[in-house]
């Protein structure tokens, strides 16, 4: 009796336990995609498992083949672990004789994940995580970082900020790479524009209670708050902001923010916020028509994410047609010489470095009032150019151009 | 503006008060554990789950049914006690006779059950709450803006511990509910049905936690980790205070928030794991926690 019941006891705790898909075969006649995202934690709702089936849309609008070899998708949750991440794409890479790898958010994860590519010289295509460290001081032959970084997001939001009369700053970061890297790129921007950094504080991800980080912010006199985190931990700082009355007194920069932030915090939270993003979708025609999909399955619309997922394995995949070959020093020769056009990015093209050079959008969030329908929620304010936005290559400390 | 160590004297009455606020919710948390551990003898690692459940059934009381914040402060805890009782009956009561680790790893596993399938029905991001109209709304103290809703916090915690400390200790069902666990066959030789009042003693234990669930449910986002989160430092606050004594939870939970509050200003890096280190230190001196009494 008691060892059934401690059998019971321990069976329920292992149904508790989340489950990755794990693929079945191992055959070299197919075409494998990995995806190895944040699929439980803070940027659950950003990338996720919406992101996986993304990437399932790519390969069902590819036929689900090429040239007689199937196209399989092996997914994972890398719980914003890099040893997790690390462990599970060196496992896939040797065992499951995997393809391509696609990176989902955690900049940490991605760094980690770019150097088992690099390692088994198969292409690794982040989409997710945006540390500028993966196309500079970090950057292979094998890292296409795919759809936005955190320099962008620094050009773009912080001197949209600044040019508004933001002029002193302090940050609230998210305590690890991501964070790390837009904050420095943020100070950057923010005193070539002519402004002041007066400091930052540092959370730990997934903090909850942002309450006495951000009496810091506060004590500090600055004009503008700076929030270098995404996800879950942006949410709950713009959430006690308000509760704090910091809107009162400091005006508030997303310097990462996505639509579904947007939604779970509501209109009346985040108007007026600028944002920097690669793509939304009510930008085109052919933005919607690819947004309608994934809402009917989804029941939300698309973060830029999820719309990069789908482009990236589309990009690939179409490479691979194109050549004939999965070959991973073939298929980066490939990328980097082709430009890409799709409903996500426009005339996009690798560079040397890594880097998928594409214009970003600054957009601004539409008041209550203007929103006319579900998820009807940014302004485009204006187009950012690619170069201006990432840029110029002379910039980038990567040793590969 | 006047400097304490080094620091402006208003940032640090903000984090203290802040650390009060943090404080008032590991009260309330540790006072439901050491209820159970101290009268039931379990180590009751379901606590964070149903601290969860009871902000979640909040959200739902007010998403699907329109009842407000008001009425979810009395409902929801009796629900998760109901929960609770359920729970005690149907599975923990087996495990009585055990090694108390056993009814760790009962806990532990339904913890990870009731996560996991909120998790997949709601996501990570979170359902947000808004704080009752009642309650919106701050008061500019001079040295930071408290949020009403904060100070609220504060005094229904402090309510709530202070009514379950009178019950236990100065009533007779206290007295009764004592006796029946250091000695339940003689109790129930005087006609008291124990194994009812047991199951009760864990609803209301549990009830607590859910209590806790829905006074956070404005300020933290209604996620299914929010309990996780929270849970092992409520833990480590129990061990400290000393596993069985009331008192001693209200009086650490409240203490340690505001230790935690003084670190932040001074070392921020530190504030997660000041709690850890405090412990170690009572363990190494006084065992049995601050208040408790040794066995």
């Amino acid at each position: 009796m008691k060892l059934r019941t401690l059998s019971v006891a321990l069976a329920a705790a292992g149904l508790g336990f989340g489950l990755s898909a794990q693929a079945a075969g191992i055959s070299d006649d197919v075409i494998r995609i990995g995806f190895i995202a944040d699929m439980s934690g803070v940027y659950a709702d950003i990338d996720g498992n919406a992101g996986a089936d993304a990437i399932r849309m790519a390969i069902a609008d590819m036929g689900g083949e090429i040239n007689g070899k199937k196209i399989e998708l092996l997914t994972a949750d890398h719980q914003n672990k890099a040893d997790i991440a690390s462990a599970r794409a060196r496992e896939w890479f040797d065992q499951q004789h995997l393809d391509m790898l696609i990176g989902g958010t955690n900049s940490a994860t991605a760094l980690a994940m770019a150097a088992v590519a690099a390692e088994k010289k198969k292409p690794f295509m982040v989409v997710g995580a945006g540390s500028s460290a993966l196309t500079n001081a970090q950057c292979t032959p094998y890292t296409v970082h795919y759809a936005y970084n955190t320099v962008a997001l620094a050009n773009g939001t912080g001197s949209a900020v600044v040019r508004e009369g933001g002029k002193s700053w302090f940050y609230l970061t998210a305590d690890y790479a991501f964070g790390h890297s837009l904050e420095q790129d943020t100070m950057k921007v923010v005193e070539k524009s002519g402004g002041k950094n007066l400091g930052a504080v540092r959370a730990p991800l997934a903090t909850t209670d942002f309450s006495s980080f951000l009496l810091q912010a506060q004590s500090s006199g600055a004009e503008v708050l700076g929030l270098a985190n995404a996800g879950g931990d942006f949410i709950n700082s713009v959430k006690a902001a308000k509760e704090f009355g910091i809107t009162n007194t400091m005006k508030l920069a997303g310097l990462l923010v996505f639509i579904n932030d947007v939604h779970a915090l509501g209109l009346e939270n985040t108007t007026g916020l600028y944002l920097t993003t690669a793509w939304y979708w009510n930008q085109d025609d052919a933005s919607r028509a690819w947004s309608k999909r994934f809402f009917e399955k989804h029941d939300r619309a698309p973060s830029f994410l999820q719309a990069g997922d789908y482009s990236a394995a589309k990009t690939y995949l179409e490479a691979v047609k194109a050549i004939g070959t999965d070959d991973g020093d073939a298929i980066m020769k490939q990328l980097k010489s082709v430009t890409v056009n799709d409903m996500f990015i426009k005339n996009g093209h690798i560079r040397k470095d890594g880097l998928m050079m594409h214009d970003m959008y600054l957009a601004q969030v539409k008041k209550p009032d203007q929103s006319k329908a579900a998820w009807d929620y940014y302004n485009i304010v204006r187009t950012l150019p690619a170069e201006s936005v990432f840029g110029a290559e002379s910039t980038s400390t990567c040793a590969l151009k | 503006m006047t400097q304490l160590f080094g620091v402006p004297i208003q940032a640090l009455l903000g984090q203290l008060l802040l650390g009060l606020v943090n404080g008032s919710f590991y009260a309330v948390l540790s006072l439901g554990l050491a209820v159970i551990f101290g009268l039931l003898n379990i180590i009751n690692f379901t606590h964070g789950a149903l601290y969860m459940l009871g902000a979640f059934i909040a959200w739902m009381g007010l998403q699907y049914l329109g009842l407000n914040y008001w009425i979810m402060l009395f409902v929801a805890p009796v629900i998760v006690g109901l929960f609770g009782i359920v729970l005690e009956r149907l599975l923990l009561r087996r495990l009585y006779k055990l090694d108390p680790l056993y009814g760790l790893l009962l806990t532990f596993g339904l913890t990870l059950l009731i996560e996991g399938l909120f998790r997949s029905f709601y996501g990570v991001s979170g359902q947000p709450y808004s704080t009752p109209a009642l309650l919106r709304g701050g008061v500019n103290l001079g040295f930071m803006f408290l949020p009403i809703y904060r100070a609220w916090v504060v005094v229904a915690s402090i309510l709530a511990c202070l009514l379950t400390w009178f019950i236990i200790e100065k009533t007779r069902l206290g007295a009764l509910l004592r006796a029946g666990t250091e000695n339940p066959k003689l109790v129930e030789a005087f006609g008291v049905n124990v194994p009812l009042m047991i199951s009760l003693t864990f609803g209301f234990g549990v009830g607590l936690a859910g209590f806790a669930g829905v006074l956070a449910a404005p300020i933290l986002q209604v996620s299914p980790l929010m309990g996780s989160n929270l849970i092992i430092v409520v833990f480590a606050v129990v061990v400290i205070g000393g596993m069985g004594s009331i008192l001693g939870s209200i009086v650490t939970g409240l203490g340690l928030g505001i230790i935690e509050g003084f670190t932040k200003v001074f070392w921020p890096e530190a504030s997660s794991t000041v709690v850890f280190i405090i412990m170690v230190i009572v363990l190494l001196t006084r065992p049995a926690g601050l208040f408790g009494k040794e066995s």
